[in-house]
Order: C-alpha cells, then sequence, then structure tokens
C-alpha cells in the first residue's frame, strides 16, 4: 500500500496520518481486551477469595462427627445432622411437586395451548413469577400454607413454597427443549396413528428431557440455597432433633408423619451460626457454607454438563 | 423408525364388512377421547398452578395490607421517616426502609453495571471462542452461589477488609452489603448483556469493519447503540434483583430500621426487616405480623414496576432486527 507510485510529500504524509490513527486506536482495542480479561480475571479472583477464605475456615471443622451431630450451644460439638436431613426431605418434596407441575405446564403451553387469551395470560404470569424476589414467596407461604391450610411451620409447608419458588425456571426449561424438537417428529408420530398424548408420551417428553433435567437441577440447586423464604414462615428455631422416619414400622410401610414435623436446613443453620456473637460459631457457618457452595456448584456444572453433552450428541 | 411404525400398527379400517366389531369399536374409541381429554384437562390444571400463586400472593398481602392501613393511615405509611412498629411509639413510615433499599441497590448497580456491561462487551466482541466458553459457565456457576453464602462473605471478609481502610466503619454497613450484592449480580447483568449483544446481526459488524473501524469503535458506536434496549434491560432487571436482595443485607447492614443515605451506615431495607420480624415470634393477626405484609406489598410492587419496564425493554429490542 504505500504510496511509490507518486513519492509526494503531501500524500506521503497523509498516509502517516492515517497510519498513526490506525496504531493508535489499534492500541486502545489492545487496552480494552486487556480490561476485558482484567475484569474477568477479578470476577475469578473474587470467587476464589470467597471459597478459599471458607475452606481456611471451615475445613478444620470438616469432620465425619459435623454431619452426625446436633446443633449444639458448644460450637465445638455442633454439627449438621437435623440440618442436612431436613435439606433432603424438603427437596423431596419440592421434587415431587414441582416437577410434574412445572413439566406438565410447559408440555400444555407448548403442545396444547391454543393461541388465546388464557395462554397469553399464563405466559405473561410465568415471565413475571419469575422476577418475583423469593422473600415473597415466603409472605405467600406464611399467610397460605403456614396458617390458611394449616400446614404450621414444617417440611410440607417449606417443600411447597419452595416448589412454587422454582416453577417457572422448570416451565421455561421444558419449554425450551420442547421447541428444538423438528415438526416431523410429530407428525411422524401421528401417520402412524398416535393421538396427541402417545406422541407426547413417546416422543415429546424423552426427547426433551435432557433440557428438563438440566432445569430440574438448577431449580434445585436454587431450591437448595434459599434462605429468606423459610425464615420467613418462620422456621429458625434450635432442632436436635430428626422428623419421624418416612420408612414406617411393620404395620405401615411408608409414614407421612414427617412431612408436618417441624425442621431447619442447611442455609437456616448456616445463617443461625452466623448471627451468633461468638467466633468460633463462625468456623461453623464457614464449614456449612463450604458445603451447600459445594453442593450447589456440583448440581449446575452437572446440569451445564448435560446440556453441553446433549446438545452435541443430538443432531435432528 | 422402524421402533416408530412398531409402535403404531395401522389401525384396521371400519368398513361396513366389519360392523360386527363396531360397539367394541365405539368403546375403545370413547376411552381413548376420554383420556386424551382428562390428560388435556390435568395439564391445563398445571398450567393454572402459577396464574393461581400470581393471585394468591396479590390476594394476601392486599388482604393482610387492607386490615394493615385500617390502623395505620396511608399518608402517615408514605411520610412519616420513622419505622418502629414493635414500639410503644409505633411510627410506621416506610421511606425509613425505603432509603436502606435505595443506597444499597444504588451501591450494588455502581458495581453490576460497569464491571456487567465491560465483562458482556468482552465476552461478546473481543473473546476467543476458548475463552467464552469457558468463562460462560464460570459466570452462571458464579450466580448459583447462594446469597447466605455472598451474606457471609459481605459480613466476615468485605466489611473487615473496608474497616482496614476506614477504621470507622461499623460492624453493619449498608457499603459491604452493597457491594457484595453488587458482585452477585455481576454475572447476571453480564449474561443478559451479551445476549442483547449477540442478537445484533453480524453484517452490522462486517459494514463497519469494511469502512476501517477497529473492534473497539465496532463494538462502542455500532454494537452497543443497537443492543441499547436490552442493555438498559440487563440493568433495570439488575435492579429489581437488587431491589428484593434478601440474606445479603439482613447478615451485612444490619436491621435496624435508618432513615439514612449514607453507605458508612448501618439501616435494615425492605426485606431485612421482614426477615427480622420472622426471626422474632409474632403472633398471626397482630399489628406487627401485618405490616410484614404491608412492606412486602410495597416490595412487590416496586419489583413488578421494574420487570414490566425491563420486559417491555427487552421486547423492543427483539422487535428491532
Amino acid at each position: 500500500m504505500s504510496p511509490q507510485s507518486h513519492p509526494t510529500t503531501t500524500n506521503d504524509a497523509a498516509v502517516n496520518e492515517i497510519r498513526r490513527l490506525i496504531a493508535r486506536h489499534k492500541t486502545w482495542d489492545g487496552l480494552f481486551g486487556l480490561l476485558g480479561i482484567v475484569t474477568l480475571l477479578s470476577a475469578l479472583l473474587v470467587f476464589a477469595t470467597l471459597f478459599g477464605q471458607m475452606l481456611v475456615n471451615g475445613l478444620p471443622h470438616l469432620s465425619w462427627e459435623f454431619f452426625t451431630s446436633f446443633p449444639s450451644r458448644r460450637a465445638a460439638s455442633a454439627g449438621i445432622l437435623s440440618a442436612w436431613v431436613g435439606t433432603v426431605l424438603v427437596m423431596l418434596v419440592t421434587t415431587l411437586v414441582a416437577v410434574p407441575l412445572g413439566v406438565g405446564a410447559g408440555i400444555y403451553l407448548e403442545e396444547y395451548a391454543a393461541r388465546n387469551l388464557l395462554t397469553d395470560i399464563i405466559e405473561i404470569n410465568v415471565t413475571n413469577l419469575a422476577g418475583v424476589p423469593s422473600i415473597i414467596y415466603g409472605l405467600l407461604a406464611l399467610g397460605l400454607f403456614v396458617y390458611q391450610f394449616g400446614l404450621g411451620q414444617s417440611i410440607a409447608a417449606a417443600g411447597l413454597t419452595l416448589a412454587l419458588l422454582i416453577l417457572p425456571v422448570v416451565i421455561v426449561a421444558t419449554r425450551e427443549a420442547i421447541r428444538t424438537i423438528p415438526q416431523n417428529i410429530r407428525e411422524g408420530a401421528y401417520a402412524c396413528g398416535a393421538t396427541k398424548w402417545q406422541m407426547v408420551a413417546h416422543h415429546i417428553i424423552p426427547y426433551s428431557l435432557p433440557g428438563i433435567m438440566t432445569g430440574v437441577i438448577i431449580g434445585l440447586a436454587r431450591a437448595i440455597g434459599e434462605t429468606a423464604p423459610i425464615i420467613t414462615i418462620g422456621a429458625l428455631t434450635f432442632i436436635a432433633f430428626l422428623p419421624p422416619s418416612p420408612f414406617g414400622d411393620a404395620e405401615h410401610l411408608l409414614s407421612f408423619e414427617w412431612l408436618l414435623a417441624p425442621f431447619t436446613v442447611m442455609p437456616i443453620q448456616m445463617f443461625n451460626w452466623i448471627s451468633r456473637p461468638e467466633e468460633a460459631f463462625q468456623a461453623n457457618a464457614a464449614a456449612a457454607g463450604l458445603i451447600l457452595v459445594v453442593m450447589t456448584l456440583s448440581m449446575n456444572a452437572i446440569a451445564i454438563w448435560i446440556r453441553h453433552h446433549f446438545r452435541k450428541k443430538i443432531k435432528w | 423408525m422402524s421402533s416408530i411404525s412398531l409402535k403404531y400398527p395401522p389401525q384396521p379400517v371400519v368398513t361396513a364388512a366389519t360392523t360386527v366389531q363396531r360397539p367394541v369399536k365405539v368403546a375403545a374409541n370413547l376411552r381413548r377421547r376420554l383420556t386424551e381429554r382428562s390428560i388435556e384437562t390435568l395439564l391445563l390444571l398445571a398450567a393454572l398452578v402459577s396464574v393461581f400463586t400470581t393471585l394468591a400472593i396479590v390476594a394476601i398481602l392486599v388482604w393482610e395490607s387492607i386490615v394493615f392501613f385500617r390502623t395505620v393511615p396511608l399518608l402517615d405509611f408514605l411520610t412519616d421517616t420513622q419505622w418502629t412498629p414493635l414500639f410503644d411509639d409505633a411510627h410506621f413510615g416506610i421511606i425509613a426502609l425505603l432509603s436502606g433499599t435505595l443506597t444499597t441497590t444504588l451501591v450494588a448497580l455502581l458495581v453490576a453495571i460497569p464491571f456487567g456491561t465491560v465483562l458482556a462487551i468482552y465476552l461478546s466482541e473481543f473473546a476467543p471462542f476458548r475463552v467464552r466458553e469457558l468463562a460462560k459457565p464460570f459466570l452462571e456457576m458464579l450466580g448459583g452461589v447462594p446469597t447466605i453464602v455472598y451474606g457471609y462473605f459481605a459480613l466476615l471478609f468485605v466489611t473487615p477488609l473496608l474497616q482496614k481502610i476506614h477504621p470507622g466503619l461499623p460492624g453493619f454497613n449498608m457499603l459491604a452489603a452493597g457491594l457484595v450484592m453488587g458482585i452477585m449480580i455481576v454475572p447476571y447483568v453480564s449474561s443478559l448483556s451479551e445476549d442483547a449483544m449477540r442478537a445484533v446481526p453480524m453484517n452490522m459488524r462486517e459494514a463497519s469493519y469494511a469502512m476501517g473501524a477497529t473492534r473497539l469503535q465496532t463494538a462502542l458506536f455500532v454494537v452497543t447503540p443497537a443492543a441499547l434496549s436490552g442493555l438498559a434491560s440487563s440493568y433495570i432487571l439488575g435492579i429489581s434483583r437488587a431491589v428484593g436482595e434478601t440474606m445479603v443485607v439482613a447478615i451485612a447492614a444490619g436491621m435496624q430500621p435508618n432513615f439514612t443515605f449514607n453507605p458508612a451506615e448501618p439501616a435494615a431495607t425492605i426485606t431485612a426487616y421482614i426477615v427480622q420480624v420472622a426471626l422474632g415470634d409474632l403472633p398471626h393477626g397482630s399489628i406487627g405480623y401485618q405490616t410484614i405484609f404491608a412492606a412486602g406489598l410495597t416490595l412487590l410492587l416496586i419489583t413488578l414496576l421494574f420487570n414490566i419496564i425491563g420486559h417491555l425493554l427487552r421486547r423492543r429490542f427483539r422487535e428491532a432486527y
């Protein structure tokens, strides 16, 4: 591009001017690229600090006894037995309620719903519910489940609350998964004489399963860490016992007494320890936090992996 | 596809010759239609649960608030600057809680918007494919960390750190809570903003490059303006999250209502107040019990407003291309 054919001085000057201009702008390009990397690294650093700080404070406290002891007034012997059992039972209720409702709603909206006012209302509703702060769900649960339904501060009340909270996540994931299934799969099923439900049950649900699972796992990861709605239903109490076993005695194979039992969950136990003035309890909080973070992060990682893996595998 | 054809063997065609089988056929058809109908109804009911949830939220908040506003005039609620509903000298000025919510939200936005936007521009316009593929799941996971853990981080790491810089800072302060809340919202803002920027068609960038613009010029003067309503929507949805965030402020900003806009002071937000009341043992139906529903209704209205604006903006940017 050098102006060898017309080596006039004015041309040279102009070209040099343009080159300098380009060089200057390229420098800015490089600087912004650097800024981007620095920002990304600082996000990484913040996360490393958060995790590292909890690791340093909490790891010495993590032992087998920590998982098998009840909370106690003495920090050293306090554990999370009632908390993790409570979390498992609450998540069980949440899953059993949220998955059928969420998947059903997603299937209805994608496969059955006619384009009418009702469908529009449901769709706008789901979008808006996803933006409602979690503590509002706590107030709903306090007024509806705890007092109107008379469930009290029980595992059932907490499980139902968290199920409503993650419902939009499951619905949206189901719809997105169903939307990627091409139309000719449906037409093929109909052509073989399938009814609508046969088409949905034999094709739509199996093919959208990875997407649905991703949504369910992400929703449950969120539910495990939710603290505010459970505090709001009034479940911050000292629980040093386990709910009745779901596997009943010889007469009844399954017992449902545990549904109405008082409980505590991991984030509540952690909140309890954070708000104690004694420093010894903060190590307990760090240990509980460590477990929570590892649990939610691995659930998210599994979800991301499922999505990534199946997106690569399925080629319509 | 052979498995499909095996699953649905062709149904025998009903003709005059097969009339003997007709009653059986009709019964089977009827049963089939009934099953289909009842399944559709069940699915519709599942979809309606979300509508019932919304109705129940509104009904409960409004119902308890009506009882509350019978005792406390709306004017006092909106103009009083003290919030002491559990004292003998009870005041019900929501402003004292709104100031806390507003201050922590502002601090959070000062962190989340610059960092989120730079990250979005970098990931969408600058980052090599590999970096983006690694950074996106990482940010997604960062957004999945439970808020209680961020609260712990704010109280036991960020506050002591800030106290080293500024020794007079109280143990509970809105600054640490706001900063951590901002960090928490960065992944949210950056991923929504990046989606908006990636939705800008490639040929706009190519046109810009053809005119001799560099990457940064293209990013700042072509892509950003084109994605502006999407960016704005991500900021507004970020605000709505900051306003509704509970555990970080309840842990790190203290739970004392305090009419102040100074981030170095402790103050309660609307959400922190609800937590504080829930921690105590208030009898069902008392005025203290009703205050949390009035506070909750205020919170719902604020977030609803921001969510509606955010979605309107997003719809606009979707329709642009």
